[in-house]
């Protein structure tokens, strides 16, 4: 059994409530943390324990919040970003919902660290019970004196609110999130400057994932150095995976970074193998904003060594036979599904939810939605597969935020792996118009003949 | 303050610090200037939308010389000492930008010749000098319909491009906004909470910002090719803006007023709406003489075929127009 860190106590009955929260050791970190430590002295702990951003970037925290300026005289802000709304990504939720004090007591901590007096917890609208769920907890963290004036004694003061967004994917991007917040249109904005330096009303700011903020909890309680002995390499601690798709046990499980992609998914402790008795066709490890790995290179990299649940060893082979760990959305496929359909699906997505202020994206979703969308139906034509690849190239890099990434990778990827998928498609517009084809007649990814010279 | 120096497709100016890759790119002149369809001048936070502007920054600066990672909007990107860009010297940049202008087009109705911003429309200048001849587009174009925005201006979302300059116009220039974009990606549309409501003295100024057809004036509309026009510089004593304007002419008739504009498509000074929608009568005015104007577009420089990118006469380049 791997180590738990976050989701220990997630069974323990009433652990949604302060008292049984409590009983379990809850709230240790912030009386460590404001009786005996600086808040430099927490960063301190965070930058040993190695500990990068679970919202999908993978930035390291500590190096996050030591660059956030310090102003004479201006406040400083800390947002947890629980805008959770990556197609395949439901950890935050299963979190929040679980063992709500986490969340709360980590925002304690992390703001004591960073100096901020007033901190934002900011949910996708969707999530609107699980909001209830954290003000619940945070009346509750008032009463009984973790949040307010002259905490413990100590006089730090901290107010925490929860806001509820509109239910926009786009306000999950950093900028666009303060945006919102700030009750403004939810667009990206230009970068820099960073929030680090003006973010939230114009003040330094730190914006960190649900899970991010809960992590400082087990770090300040054990040091970080007690963190960083789980996981290998800079993939250090554990990590939330929000596994679905065709697999025997989806579900939200926390991994030790390093365990092997191949135990996380046929091992009966994690995904318990493929549903059904069928193939595995291939995998989105970190989200749809991934590149999508065929069978031959989930589990092993090209170069066949083991693929490892981490930052590094998931992005081994770069985005020719690598994908990467992103946010933790975890999604398999069996020999069934249709490759070009799921294409479809997410970039009807992304066309959905570009916020349209640049044009590479706000036109070029659109225009890959429709191509794919031909294509899907057997109408499509032999050169839209090529087109496709040159719009995703397009648009790639050259927009205001990583959304037209986001929107771009899974496409190209999807052709670079399955173009005879694509082709299929194309060639037989007759069998593609049944809805069930893939059932019919599996099409599996070919493995390329290695180069030899 | 020390000057900071910087390098574009080779040729090296000296700028003051703040000044972005686009402003001094535009100082060494319009060979190495980057199009430019978001950003004004005139109007803070503008840029960084279109992505028309993007070049590549093969030095950091003297002090950190690496390359930046990805293109870069120029228009929002500030200069470093010892800065090296490459603009139409890039084959990378050259290509992005061909993209960017397909993108510009796919949702575009391209009916210039029922336009009424044929012969000014910055979008025919730039598809003409760094697009691709052909769309590959085949799917239906995105449409409108024509709304008013108060009783002078009209709006044809359809020839949009979402440049945000209006919307800047109206957070920057009038009191009390009521003029914004209302849903999101490919469907957002510039709008207002009740149509008629833009009613205040500097709306019109969202007219001469739009780079494209789709903000005109209703009391020119259709009346005229601005190129069988003649405009001339002129001026009157207006108690609310400079009076500073140019009048459009046939014969000793007034068709339209507008803004002065400079050799980047970018006006002077702002007018307010009496100069602009109801002083047509040519006592109203006091004539400086003709304008030689940069009228940037193809159609009426008759220039299909030529490669000319650029084609004001110095001396109508405005003096401070980067100040
Ligand atoms: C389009 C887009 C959507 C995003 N959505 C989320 C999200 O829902 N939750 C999240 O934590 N980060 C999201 N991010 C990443 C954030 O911008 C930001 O990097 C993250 O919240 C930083 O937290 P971390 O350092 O703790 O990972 C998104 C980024 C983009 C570009
Ligand atoms: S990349 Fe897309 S979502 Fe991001 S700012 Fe541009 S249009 Fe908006
Ligand atoms: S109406 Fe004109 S100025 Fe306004 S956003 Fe559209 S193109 Fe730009
Ligand atoms: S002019 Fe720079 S992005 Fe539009």
């Amino acid at each position: 059994m791997g180590r738990k860190l976050l989701l220990t106590h997630d069974h323990v009955e009433g652990i949604q409530g302060y008292a049984a929260y409590r009983a379990n050791g809850g709230y240790r970190s912030v009386e460590k943390a404001l009786k005996k430590m600086t808040p430099d002295e927490v960063v301190e702990e965070v930058k040993k324990s190695g500990l990068r951003g679970r919202g999908g970037a993978g930035f390291p925290t500590g190096m996050k919040w030591s660059f956030l300026a310090k102003p004479e005289g201006v406040p400083r802000y800390l947002v947890c970003n629980a805008d959770e709304s990556e197609p395949g990504t439901f950890k935050d939720r299963y979190l929040m919902e679980r063992i709500p004090h986490i969340l709360i007591e980590g925002m304690i901590t992390s703001s004591y660290a960073l100096g901020a007096n007033t901190s934002y917890i900011y949910i996708r609208g969707e999530y609107f019970y699980v909001a209830r769920i954290l003000e619940n907890a945070i009346a509750e963290a008032y009463a009984n004196g973790w949040l307010g004036k002259n905490i413990l004694g100590t006089g730090y003061n901290l107010d925490l609110y929860v806001q509820v967004g509109g239910g926009a994917y786009i306000c999950g991007e950093e900028t666009a999130l303060l945006e919102s917040l700030e009750g403004k249109r939810g667009n990206p904005r230009i970068k820099p400057p960073f929030p680090a330096v003006a973010g939230l009303y114009g003040c330094p700011t730190v914006v960190n994932n649900v899970e991010t903020i809960a992590a400082v909890v087990p770090i300040v309680n054990d040091g970080g150095d007690e963190y960083a002995k789980i996981g290998i390499g800079r993939s250090t601690g554990t990590k939330l995976i929000s596994a679905s798709g065709n697999i025997n046990k989806p579900g939200v499980y926390e991994i030790e970074l390093g365990v092997p992609v191949e135990e996380f998914i046929f091992s009966d402790e994690y995904c318990g193998g493929i549903a059904n008795g069928k193939r595995m066709k291939a995998c989105v490890p970190g989200g749809s904003s991934v590149p999508i790995l065929p069978d031959y290179l989930v589990c092993k990299t090209a170069a066949g060594e083991d693929r490892l649940m981490t930052y590094e060893s998931l992005s081994d082979g770069g985005f020719v036979s690598g994908s990467m760990l992103g946010s933790g959305g975890f999604i398999v496929y069996d020999e069934h599904q249709c490759i070009v359909r799921n294409t479809w699906n997410f970039s009807r997505f992304y066309h959905h939810e570009s916020c349209g202020q640049c044009s590479p994206c706000r036109e070029g979703t659109g225009w890959m939605e429709r191509v794919l969308h031909r294509l899907e139906k057997g109408e499509g034509h032999m050169s839209d597969i090529d087109l496709l690849v040159d719009v995703a190239k397009k648009i790639e890099g050259n927009t205001i935020c990583p959304l037209g990434d986001a929107a771009a990778w899974p496409v190209a990827a999807a052709i670079r792996h399955f173009r005879h998928e694509f082709e299929y498609h194309v060639l037989h517009p007759d069998k593609i118009k049944d809805p069930k084809h893939g059932y019919r007649e599996p099409i599996m990814p070919v493995k390329p003949e290695p180069v030899t010279a | 303050m020390s000057l900071l120096k910087v390098t574009i497709d080779g040729k090296t100016i000296e700028v003051e610090p703040g000044t972005t890759i686009l402003q001094a790119a535009r100082q060494i002149g319009p060979d190495v200037a980057p199009p430019a369809m978001c950003y004004y001048t005139k109007l803070k936070t503008s840029g960084g939308y279109c992505r028309t502007c993007l070049v590549k920054v093969t030095k950091g600066s003297e002090k950190d010389p690496r390359p930046m990672p990805k293109l870069v909007a120029s228009c929002r990107t500030t200069v470093m000492d010892g800065m090296e860009v490459q603009n139409y010297s890039s084959e990378e940049v050259v290509e992005a930008r061909k993209g960017v202008v397909e993108f510009l087009l796919i949702n575009h109705p391209l009916d210039c010749p029922i336009c009424d911003q044929a012969g000014e429309c910055h979008l025919q200048d730039l598809s003409y000098e760094n697009g691709r001849s052909k769309s590959r587009y085949e799917f239906k174009r995105r449409t409108f319909e024509k709304i008013d925005i108060g009783e002078k201006i009209q709006l044809h979302m359809t020839r949009c491009i979402l440049c945000y300059r209006c919307v800047k116009v109206a957070d920057q220039l009038t009191p009390g906004r009521v003029h914004g974009v209302i849903n999101r990606g490919e469907v957002a549309e510039i709008s207002t909470y009740i149509q008629n409501a833009v009613d205040n003295e500097f709306s019109g100024n969202m007219i001469d910002v739009c780079p494209v057809g789709a903000l005109t004036d209703k009391t020119f509309r259709f009346k005229s090719r601005v190129w069988f026009l003649k405009p001339v510089d002129a001026h009157r004593d207006c108690d609310q803006c400079s009076g500073k304007a140019v009048v459009w002419k046939y014969g000793n008739e007034i068709y339209r007023v507008t803004g002065r504009k400079d050799q980047w498509g970018e006006v002077d000074e702002w007018i307010c709406n009496t100069c602009r929608f109801e002083k047509k009568s040519p006592s109203d005015w006091v004539e400086e003489g003709p304008r030689k104007i940069n009228r940037h577009s193809v159609i009426s420089q008759n220039h299909y075929g030529s490669k000319t990118r650029f084609v004001a006469s110095p001396e109508s380049l405005p003096q401070k127009q980067l100040s």
